[in-house]
């Protein structure tokens, strides 16, 4: 029985995903799946084999001769500007002749069927002037290879002088690996021509305005030509955030080439081939700390992969430098990114974009710092906490609402920490081929682009004369439920039921220079700008049935599916029936800026997030250490998303995030060659987690008695990205495992992902 | 060129098609089966898994023109005969077992073959079936619940929050 005095979807429910009958069904739209325009084309790209060079002879006579072939693109065809770089940095050419990576695109083909496309692509004959490449940061950096873009540093103090004062000194290096997206649904865009110079475009995509612009530059024609829509992507994680600019300016030229309709779809390993993963990092760090486990000084290095051009390499590196404190004060402090140019893949946007590379480097110098002092890393973790008087970050950010103190004892005690380390440090003790290892680490998240003025975002929000209400924002579903929960505002806002607001796609016709739907903002953002939009609407009404009913305006009220003017109850599509009637506008564009952040890069000070978001996680493992495989055997997680929007969808994002970080940490290895070429290309070879990876006890917890103390949505927080770091847990306590052998008289340095080869690798070297 | 015969979801289709015709293409795009996804061509993710003579087959890697004469369901052949969710569909939308969405049309067929030889599998028997069936949003933790709470087994019991 339904609530009268309720309505059903109001924020911070657990209602369902709002396409979850579709999914289930079937139903669900996705871009391969919408109906092709009559005499549509497919493209392909033809790429580099070789990792850098010129192309001398580009002999394409065998493509264009092939059954089937309508058109053949390469740099020569692009009318507009041959560039998708994200940054404006004019270094990332759609098509080539001067190849920086193995798999770089040259040109396309455009034919009657993709089957065509893709067997003519095949046909090319390509001469090459090789040169030699460097694929990794030690091979770049020998050859004097330059940085992508400027580096950063963050500094406070004067590190190099604590350091030469500090009673402990321990220098190290990390390495840690990079990522692929791995999103189920590949990248594909669909260019449809229409009159004048019009183009529209649907794809899979973070970021519709960028594609538009993209495009649009492409093509040489300006913005207003260019329409980009999606209704929902299958997975984004941040590789739709800018590598569908390929696919979409590719199907948009073939498009105005042929004046048909293009549908470009690569397969999974051309995907892989040509779009930029998670960067991985060569971290050395510099670290003083005192008897009590104190840290007094850090100076660190973050050298990253970052692939032939810069894409968002240089936003991503900064980031991991904001978070190479994680939640510790460090009284001295030196940090400097290193973003070099490689000849692979541009790496580029991927959950936590950088963060978590950062994080994993305090969580290394942590662990430096309890193995020198033979303590449980967690006392130390807690020694270091930042805490009134030590609460400034490296970027001289206050934090103002830490709990994580309290958040950390708690989950001490539900995952039973202290008992169960003895009983692991007892099991290892007896000496057997199977080692324990288990840890507790926290997470400390900063929220806001960094790019301060990706920090806005709007919506259009119309209210029919039926009562019923359309919702479109900015954002772009991806999964993550974003839709449900801007839905759920609206709801609320009106109080009505969440069946009466339908949502519809992301189209830049609706809501233009959006943002992309990253850095965890989509709700913080857009459930702003939805609730703006909603109480323009709402005043207006307000004033209306004020002065129809001759009441005072705080006698209206909004109550479920209904309002009260005075002493009146009017059923809400009554009561919009009359509101049109009255000739009230019933339609509003809304918008929302994040207030209060700031940010000076060239001093690197100023307060570029708006709050933080924290989590801990207890993960214990099994290690075997004669194959080097590893087991989760439980895992504790205790996160914070303020007072959340919507609990379930909430769950599930800590509960994916937590696998997909394992996974980075543990299984997924990339592998270039010396030629070059990227060898994990499919699933058959890169391993994401499967179902029976998981940890064999799962308990995930949110903090329910978190509020978010500044003014977000509804007091939530965001939660995307921050849970993608509390897997770190398992890592290390893969690392105590691993210590184990030598009796933990040494820090294990594990670097990532700690595959069986690793693990095992570490275990002969401890044992000397 | 051949004729091929499939019984898909119940109904009689025929189409021409060719010896290299996958049963994916045949289904999405011969039969504006859209369900059915394709996410890595190479029958590693599990997207595309329907059921043919009521088996679970990654349908990117069959052919058409072998299966003539099968009995072939899809995702869209899973909902109950007045049109409301099949039992299975209706666990995955109630446990939240989904995420982008991508992945559950195989998620929901393979459980379905699962099901009709092992009606009551242990968590651990589930894990270990969905393992040709990749998923990167969820952690796999509220798909597994939804396969229990579709076997008609107390979701409560298994280790989750």
């Amino acid at each position: 029985m339904k609530d009268e005095g309720r309505i059903t979807g109001a924020a911070h429910d657990s209602v369902i995903h709002d396409s979850a009958i579709k999914h289930v069904t079937g139903r669900a739209e996705y871009t391969d799946d919408i109906t092709e325009p009559v005499g549509c084309l497919h493209a392909y790209i033809g790429t580099a084999t070789v990792a850098k060079g010129r192309v001398t002879a580009l002999d394409l006579s065998a493509v264009r001769a092939a059954p089937g072939v309508v058109a053949v693109l390469t740099e020569e065809d692009i009318p507009g500007h041959n560039d998708i770089s994200p940054t404006g940095l004019n270094d990332e050419p759609i098509f080539t002749r001067d190849v920086q990576f193995h798999g770089q695109p040259l040109f396309a083909v455009v034919a009657e069927s993709r089957d065509m496309a893709r067997r003519a692509c095949t046909l090319a004959k390509v001469s090459y002037d090789r040169a030699d490449h460097a694929t990794d940061i030690d091979a770049a950096e020998a050859a004097g290879y330059p940085d992508v873009t400027a580096p950063l540093t963050l500094a406070r103090g004067d590190a190099a002088r604590a350091l030469a004062k500090a009673q402990h000194r321990i220098q190290g290096r990390m390495r840690v690996g990079g990522q692929d997206h791995m999103y189920l649904e590949g990248q594909i865009a669909l260019a449809i021509p229409g009159e004048d110079d019009e183009m529209t475009v649907f794809a899979s995509t973070q970021h519709p305005s960028e594609a538009q612009h993209m495009v649009a530059h492409a093509l040489g024609v300006p913005a207003n030509a260019v329409v980009v829509n999606v209704r929902r992507m299958g997975g984004g994680f941040g590789g739709k955030e800018t590598q569908m600019n390929l696919f979409c300016t590719v199907a948009a030229l073939a498009a105005r080439a042929t004046g048909r309709a293009v549908k470009l779809r690569p397969d999974r390993d051309q995907d892989m081939e040509i779009t930029g993963k998670r960067h991985d990092f060569r971290i050395d760090y510099d670290l003083g700390f005192d008897d009590s486990g104190r840290i007094l000084a850090v100076d660190g290095l973050f050298a990253a992969r970052c692939g032939w051009s810069a894409d968002l390499s240089g936003p991503v590196t900064d980031r991991a430098l904001f978070h190479a404190d994680n939640a510790y004060f460090y009284p001295d402090v030196r940090l400097r990114s290193r973003p070099i140019q490689t000849n692979t893949v541009s790496n580029t946007a991927f959950r936590g974009f950088g963060g978590p590379q950062g994080l994993i480097a305090a969580e290394r110098m942590i662990e430096e710092i309890a193995y020198k002092l033979g303590r449980d890393p967690l006392e130390v973790r807690r020694a270091n906490f930042y805490r009134e008087g030590a609460d400034v970050t490296p970027y001289h950010q206050q934090v103002t609402d830490n709990i994580l103190t309290r958040l950390v004892d708690e989950l001490e005690v539900s995952s039973d920490y202290q008992a169960r380390r003895k009983k692991v440090l007892d099991f290892n003790a007896k000496g057997g081929v199977i080692r324990k290892g288990i840890a507790l680490t926290p997470v400390k998240f900063g929220i806001s682009f960094t790019a301060t003025w990706y920090n806005q975002a709007g919506a259009l929000l119309h209210v029919y004369s039926d009562g019923s209400i359309h919702l479109n924002h900015g954002g772009t579903e991806m999964g993550q439920g974003l839709f449900t929960k801007v839905a759920q505002v609206v709801a609320e806002a009106f109080q009505v039921d969440l069946s009466r607001i339908k949502i519809t796609k992301t189209t830049t016709e609706k809501v233009p220079n959006t943002s992309a739907t990253a850095a965890s903002s989509g709700s913080d953002l857009n459930g702003m700008a939805a609730l703006n939009a909603a109480e323009q609407i709402k005043a207006r009404l307000v004033a209306f049935a004020a002065e129809k009913w001759g009441v005072a305006e705080d006698a209206v009220q909004f109550l479920p599916g209904r309002v009260a003017v005075g002493a009146d109850i009017v059923p809400w599509d009554d009561f919009i029936k009359s509101a049109y009637m009255a000739r009230v506008q019933l339609s509003a564009a809304g918008f929302y800026k994040t207030p209060e952040i700031h940010w000076d890069r060239a001093k690197g000070q100023g307060r570029p997030f708006y709050y933080y978001a924290y989590g801990a996680a207890c993960s214990e493992v099994s290690i075997d250490t004669l194959t080097g495989e590893t087991r989760v055997d439980r895992v504790d997680v205790l996160h914070d998303v303020g007072r959340s929007l919507n609990p379930a969808l909430d769950l599930g994002q800590v509960e994916g995030a937590f696998v997909q970080g394992m996974g980075w940490l543990t299984s997924e290895e990339l592998v270039w060659d010396d030629a070059g070429r990227l060898r994990t290309h499919a699933p058959s070879t890169y391993k994401i987690p499967l179902a029976s990876d998981r940890p064999r006890i799962f308990n995930v917890a949110l903090a329910e008695w978190s509020v978010n103390p500044e003014r977000t949505i509804k007091r939530s927080k965001a939660v995307g990205e921050p849970p993608f770091m509390l897997p770190v847990s398992v890592f290390e306590a893969i690392g105590m495992a691993v210590a184990s052998v030598a009796d933990y008289r040494e820090c294990p340095r594990l670097d990532a992902p700690a595959t069986p080869e690793r693990v095992l690798m570490a275990v002969e070297r401890l044992r000397g | 060129m051949g004729k091929v015969t499939m019984t898909v979801n119940g109904r009689a289709r025929s189409a021409e098609v060719e010896g290299r015709t996958l049963l994916s293409s045949f289904l999405r795009d011969g039969l504006e089966l859209t369900g059915t996804h394709v996410g890595c061509d190479t029958s590693q993710c599990g997207a595309c898994v329907v059921l043919v003579n009521g088996q679970a087959v990654k349908s990117c890697t069959a052919f058409a023109a072998d299966l003539d004469g099968a009995e072939v369901t899809t995702v869209e052949g899973m909902a109950n005969p007045d049109g409301s969710l099949g039992r299975i569909q209706q666990a995955f939308q109630d446990y939240h077992g989904l995420q982008c969405g991508y992945c559950t049309p195989g998620m929901v067929m393979s459980t379905a073959a699962l099901l009709a030889e092992n009606p009551k599998p242990t968590e651990e028997e589930v894990r270990h079936y969905l393992e040709g069936n990749i998923c990167r949003c969820t952690g796999y933790q509220n798909i597994v619940r939804a396969v229990m709470a579709a076997s008609g087994q107390d979701v409560g019991a298994l280790a989750a929050e």
